[in-house]
């Protein structure tokens, strides 16, 4: 945007905005809070849904106030019958095409649609006709695609494609046959979607949302042979807290063990616990790497988004990826041996459910790498929304909930792994334990601002003892990609590589709390969330992986080392070239 | 590479060459056989007699004849067309067999062939084209070449000064002053808004970058226009010289033009066209040596109407779905791949060499006092002469349809003209006296449109009518925005309602409430013009809507479902041969009383109308 002030009316008030600043911002700025269905700031700004439109004095129809840059002396007016009148047609249209069943809908009370609904007073159908039916997909593990609820805003397609240069889905069809698809209509299972999830993040209705499985933990909950374990991923404490209507980036952990000991879960471990593991093999693993003249850069494997997209798109380039299992597996896995061995439980009976911010942990979770002895890791993952929706059915009252800790002797976690949850953040852990390793000293300087922040790229050298090391953290699958081409073509010249496939990383996870566009205009939920979480560190007594004494103490008592047999069993796992589409 | 002077050579010896094909009083014993050879023609089997005149020319050894392939000559109804120059003898719907008697008697023995001439409006044989009713109110500008040229001979366009107005552009004009005279001819877009195209050339050139394009929409969608079409495929070069001319004039050196993949006879004449004009060195580097650099490029639809849309039509050269873009930004200013683009229409291309070396005075003393020049139409429907005319501007509906036209077939009642396709809308018989222009078609609630002209006699149903034109929409209809691939359906809906007489008049106000706001809200111009039909139709026919609505009767009989069989009361003479042939009973009334239909018994099969002696029964 320029430094140049545009004056203009809107409704009869006078407006002076930054020139290249939209109406719909400009009249946002006095107050006037324009409707929008398919506007996704930077996203999708396509003009697609007619929701916005507004009346520009001396021009001919309606100006698309999403789009429509401000002009000097421009008169505008949002509200006038005829505006008014084109709006609600528009939006009776909508909905005469959309499957209406608000009820039953996992989007109720949080569609923009509804929203929309409400403030135009619709009670109502219109127009009444066809509606083709489309089948719904719920072959993945992850997402379920409902057209039925489709309102054709694209946001998911330009987040896809734009955001994601993934290209999974586009719009198909011509006209009233006009819907979004995948190649040859396939199940997103099928297709090169690598569950990311940002799709939902993105759609303003019920047309996408993650596969359910609270059912399932709710009957395990409910059988008392199982002894079924909950593990928190670090973003999950950083946002559930919004699904009662707290602050964004309050931090909300203790209220949240509290709630899952209330829904009946025998233990309440923290999946940082996990993370402080993976640091100590990842960090051994580059360590490795770099003395062995092992395959350079490495690349981090926590995000299982990103690792399924490295499969179909880079399988090879997959000698890159770290072998460690992601946080959450690994602890599953350490809970089905060593944990139950301790406690002498039978491992079979033992049932993991991770909580987390992400859907692809559905995906990564049944994959046949993520087993031990016949045993899956983790047997179910819950997103913080399913894990918000639990606790409404429970009639827990979140927000009035007392403060308690995670359980022990699994439940000690550093400030280095609470900040896995966002971009930069793995990265960041990891070199406090290199930075240790390879000196041999207890260093002070711990905090690497160089890979913090919300950009989708940043590089940064990093001096560990005499040797300086080049690193880069990416997030959102778009960034990977412009890493990836450098690293193919051999222009890389990094040591290390951190990628998470959402943008901003684990805290704007496809299983996040879904946030309204017109709320995203005014906060940078990012950076709160990741605020959050900086703080968590901040405040911890131990700030670095390898001085967890839980972490010490089962290197000690069973995996003797980093990168040993055993941690090589239960810790690490393989990839496979993936076909982008079956 | 050929130097202006060899050019100039070509034109003048050519020239010579082809003086019998304008000039009739040429007094040569050569002949030229001009055969036909667009859409219409060659789909009935001109390219045949193209050949067979030449075999028997070749076993006959007949010199001094050549036969010769050109463009629409417009009257298609008549064709497959030939034509004998230098007298300009017009010969209609020939067959292949006929080629032996036409060379016989007409190239041979110098007799015409009288039964192959053509019939006017008044039943009398005309001799030459000119001579037709359908040619006498035409002004050819933009079809000048079409029908006298070889559109596959680029000398036989330099001959007729092809390729001169951009040797004036180049050699003797700024840009500025061709983008003044193009604006003073007051030439304006017949793709169908009528925007200035002076105007559009100059905030074009006004837009700074680095690349800018050129481009021509001969996307042409309407359901029975080929005014485009015909001007592609029979001459092509000038399309191409007055993109060039654009491009000279807005700083640009790189041209598209997007043609339909179904117009394949276009497509191939333009390729032709573009590799013989390269081979000379009018497309290429430093165009006669001015400096001037141009290159171009075909581009095919795969006939997506919405890629006419200037927006779309560019995503889609950019390779993309076919969707519309929310303008502003305008392609002036961000077009292709994001820089500065011109679009201009075929039609409008067509006119600008003509403007070039004739002057903006010349043109604009043509037409009306906003809208100059000519306009291209396809008539169609109901029609005699169906076929492509070229009229000034201001000349009214009823010179269109009944002298050019030749009047309504089967001595119907012309009910309505419908003009601008599916953006368009139905003009009713209260309006045939109003001239015809950009402003006047807009008032009466229709719109120019790229030159599509259905007319339609009584036994067309206006509900039925707006029912197909919205069944087109609907499936054209890209599906970006919601009011136009939502609400073009609902409107579809309704009008199927009405049609299956299940509508109600609630049901017409929904229409029209529809209609009005779909304009309003659409984001491109197809779903801003979608529901003119229905809308325009609901003006002057309401009372049809209503009748479908309330009566449940459809008075053309078109629409199946509420066609009932009636008897006029006033023409029954209570004879009873009606009631006698019912099979099943269905008419009442005693002796020498009018009789009535029981419409709960009939079964619409139509014996009694045929039996009725006084035509009461309809």
């Amino acid at each position: 945007m320029g430094e140049k002030l545009i004056n203009l009316t809107i409704d009869n008030k006078k407006v002076s905005v930054p020139a290249g600043t939209t109406v719909l911002e400009a009249a946002r700025t006095v107050g006037i809070d324009i409707p929008t269905l398919c506007f996704l700031k930077e996203i999708n700004e396509v003009g697609d849904c007619r929701v916005c439109l507004v009346e520009i004095e001396g021009r001919r129809g309606f100006a698309t106030s999403c789009i429509q840059k401000v002009e000097e002396g421009m008169v505008v007016h949002t509200n006038t019958k005829d505006v008014l009148e084109a709006r609600k047609v528009v939006l009776d249209l909508i909905i005469s095409n959309h499957k209406v069943e608000c009820l039953t809908c996992v989007r109720s009370g949080n569609c923009e649609l509804q929203d929309i609904a409400k403030k135009f007073n619709i009670t109502g159908l219109e127009f009444e006709g066809e509606r083709i039916e489309h089948e719904i997909d719920d072959e993945s593990p992850s997402i379920v695609r409902d057209f039925n609820k489709c309102i054709l805003c694209r946001r998911c397609v330009a987040t896809c494609k734009k955001v994601q240069k993934v290209g999974a889905i586009e719009t198909i069809n011509r006209g009233f046959e006009a819907c979004v698809s995948t190649v040859d209509n396939k199940s997103l299972n099928d297709v090169n979607c690598t569950f990311c999830g940002q799709c939902i993040q993105n759609c303003p209705t019920g047309a996408l949302h993650e596969k359910d499985s609270t059912g399932e933990v709710w009957r395990k909950l409910k059988d008392e042979d199982v002894y079924v374990i909950a593990q928190t991923a670090p973003a999950v404490r950083a946002a559930l807290g919004e699904e009662f209507g707290m602050e964004v980036g309050t931090n909300v952990t203790g209220k949240m063990v509290t709630a899952l000991k209330e829904l009946g879960f025998d233990k309440v471990f923290d999946t940082n616990t996990g993370a402080d593991f993976t640091i100590m093999e990842e960090a051994n693993e580059l360590i490795e790497r770099i003395q062995n003249g092992g395959t350079l850069p490495m690349i981090t494997s926590c995000s299982p988004g990103w690792v399924k997209y490295i499969e179909m798109n880079y399988p090879d380039q997959l000698a890159h990826v770290s072998s460690c299992k992601s946080p959450h597996e690994m602890f599953g896995a350490l809970l089905k041996t060593y944990y139950a061995k301790k406690e002498g439980i039978d491992p079979a009976k033992i049932f993991v459910v991770s909580v987390m911010p992400c859907i692809a942990k559905k995906f990564e979770r049944q994959r046949t790498e993520m087993q031990n002895d016949g045993m899956y890791d983790v047997d179910a993952v819950i997103t913080t929304r399913e894990l918000a929706r639990m606790i409404k059915q429970g009639n827990i009252d979140f927000v009035k909930l007392e403060d308690s800790e995670f359980d022990n002797p699994m439940g000690e976690a550093t400030g280095a792994a609470a900040i896995f949850g966002t971009t930069g953040g793995v990265m960041e852990a990891a070199l406090r334990t290199a930075q240790d390793t390879l000196t041999g000293k207890d260093l002070e300087e711990i905090d690497f601002k160089e890979v913090r922040g919300g950009k989708g790229i940043k590089k940064a050298t990093v001096k560990i003892g005499d040797k300086e090391i080049k690193v880069v953290a990416a997030s959102g699958l778009a960034n990977a990609q412009e890493i990836m081409e450098e690293i193919k073509s051999g222009k890389a010249d990094y040591q290390f590589v951190e990628i998470m496939a959402c943008p901003g990383g684990c805290i704007m996870g496809g299983g996040q709390p879904i946030k309204k566009s017109k709320e995203r205009l005014d906060k940078d939920i990012r950076k709160l969330r990741a605020d959050c979480l900086y703080s968590i560190d901040e405040k911890s007594k131990i700030r670095k992986s390898h001085e967890n004494p839980v972490v010490k103490k089962i290197y000690k008592e069973f995996l003797e080392k980093p990168g040993s047999h055993v941690a090589h069993d239960l810790l690490h796992t393989t990839y496979v070239k993936r076909e982008k589409y079956k | 590479m050929k130097t202006l002077q060899e050019i100039q050579k070509i034109r003048e010896e050519k020239r010579k060459e082809l003086d019998l094909r304008v000039n009739t009083k040429l007094d040569t014993r050569e002949k030229h056989i001009l055969v036909c050879q667009g859409t219409g023609c060659t789909s009935s089997n001109s390219p045949e007699i193209l050949e067979t005149f030449r075999k028997i020319l070749k076993e006959k050894k007949i010199e001094n004849v050549r036969v010769i392939k050109t463009g629409c000559f417009g009257l298609c109804a008549k064709g497959p067309i030939v034509i004998i120059r230098p007298e300009d003898t017009f010969y209609a719907m020939v067959k292949p067999e006929d080629c032996e008697e036409i060379i016989e008697k007409h190239i041979i023995n110098g007799e015409v062939v009288q039964r192959l001439l053509c019939k006017d409006i008044d039943g009398k044989k005309v001799q030459n084209l000119d001579e037709l009713t359908f040619y006498k109110k035409q002004k050819r500008i933009a079809l000048k070449n079409c029908g006298v040229i070889n559109p596959e001979d680029i000398d036989e366009y330099i001959a007729f000064d092809g390729y001169k107005a951009l040797e004036k552009v180049l050699t003797s004009m700024t840009q500025d002053e061709v983008i003044d005279e193009i604006t003073k001819s007051g030439l304006r877009g017949r793709g169908g808004a009528g925007f200035p195209t002076g105007k559009k050339w100059a905030f074009t050139k006004a837009s700074e970058a680095d690349q800018k394009y050129v481009v021509c929409n001969a996307d042409e969608g309407d359901p029975g226009a080929f005014m485009d079409r015909s001007l592609l495929e029979g001459d092509p070069h000038s399309v191409i010289e007055a993109m060039m001319i654009a491009a000279y004039s807005i700083g640009a050196n790189k041209g598209y033009i997007y043609v339909r993949a179904e117009y394949p006879i276009a497509v191939k004449r333009l390729q032709i066209a573009i590799d013989q004009a390269k081979e000379y060195g009018i497309i290429g580097k430093n165009i006669f040596d001015t400096g001037f650099d141009f290159d171009i490029e075909i581009r095919l639809g795969a006939g997506a109407f919405v890629c006419g849309e200037e927006t779309a039509l560019l995503e889609s050269i950019e390779g993309k779905r076919g969707q519309p873009r929310v303008k502003p930004p305008f392609p002036a200013v961000s077009g292709l791949w994001g820089k500065p683009t011109l679009i201009n229409n075929v039609e409008t291309y067509a006119n600008i060499t003509r403007i070039i070396l004739n002057g903006a005075d010349w043109y604009s003393s043509i037409g009306t006092e906003n809208s100059k020049g000519t306009k291209v139409f396809a008539l169609g429907g109901n029609v005699n002469n169906i076929g492509l005319v070229e009229v000034p501007m201001g000349t009214t509906l009823r010179e269109i349809v009944f002298d050019i036209g030749g009047g309504i077939p089967n001595k119907r009642e012309f009910k309505a003209a419908q003009t601008g396709g599916p953006s368009g809308g139905c003009i009713p018989a209260k309006y045939l006296d109003t001239p015809i222009d950009y402003e006047s078609l807009k008032e009466i609630g229709s719109m120019m449109g790229s030159g599509g002209m259905i007319i339609m006699d009584d036994t067309k149903c206006m509900v039925n009518l707006s029912k197909f034109y919205l069944e087109f929409t609907v499936s054209e209809s890209c599906g970006k925005c919601n009011p136009c691939r939502i609400g073009t359906k609902r409107m579809l809906e309704i009008l199927e309602k009405l049609c299956n007489g299940k509508g109600t008049l609630e049901d017409i106000d929904k229409l029209e409430k529809l209609g009005h706001n779909i304009i309003k809200s659409s984001v491109c111009g197809l779903g801003q013009t979608a529901p003119n039909p229905v809308l325009s139709s609901l003006k002057y026919f309401r009372d049809e809507f209503e009748e479908h609505a309330v009566d449940k009767n459809c008075r053309t009989k078109e629409c199946k479902a509420i066609s009932k069989i009636m008897i006029d009361p006033e023409k029954c003479k209570a004879c009873g041969l009606c009631q006698k042939v019912c099979p099943v009973n269905a008419i009442k009334g005693e002796a020498r009383e009018k009789r009535e239909i029981d419409q709960s018994k009939c079964i619409e099969c139509g014996t009694c109308l045929a039996s009725c002696p006084f035509k009461a029964i309809g």
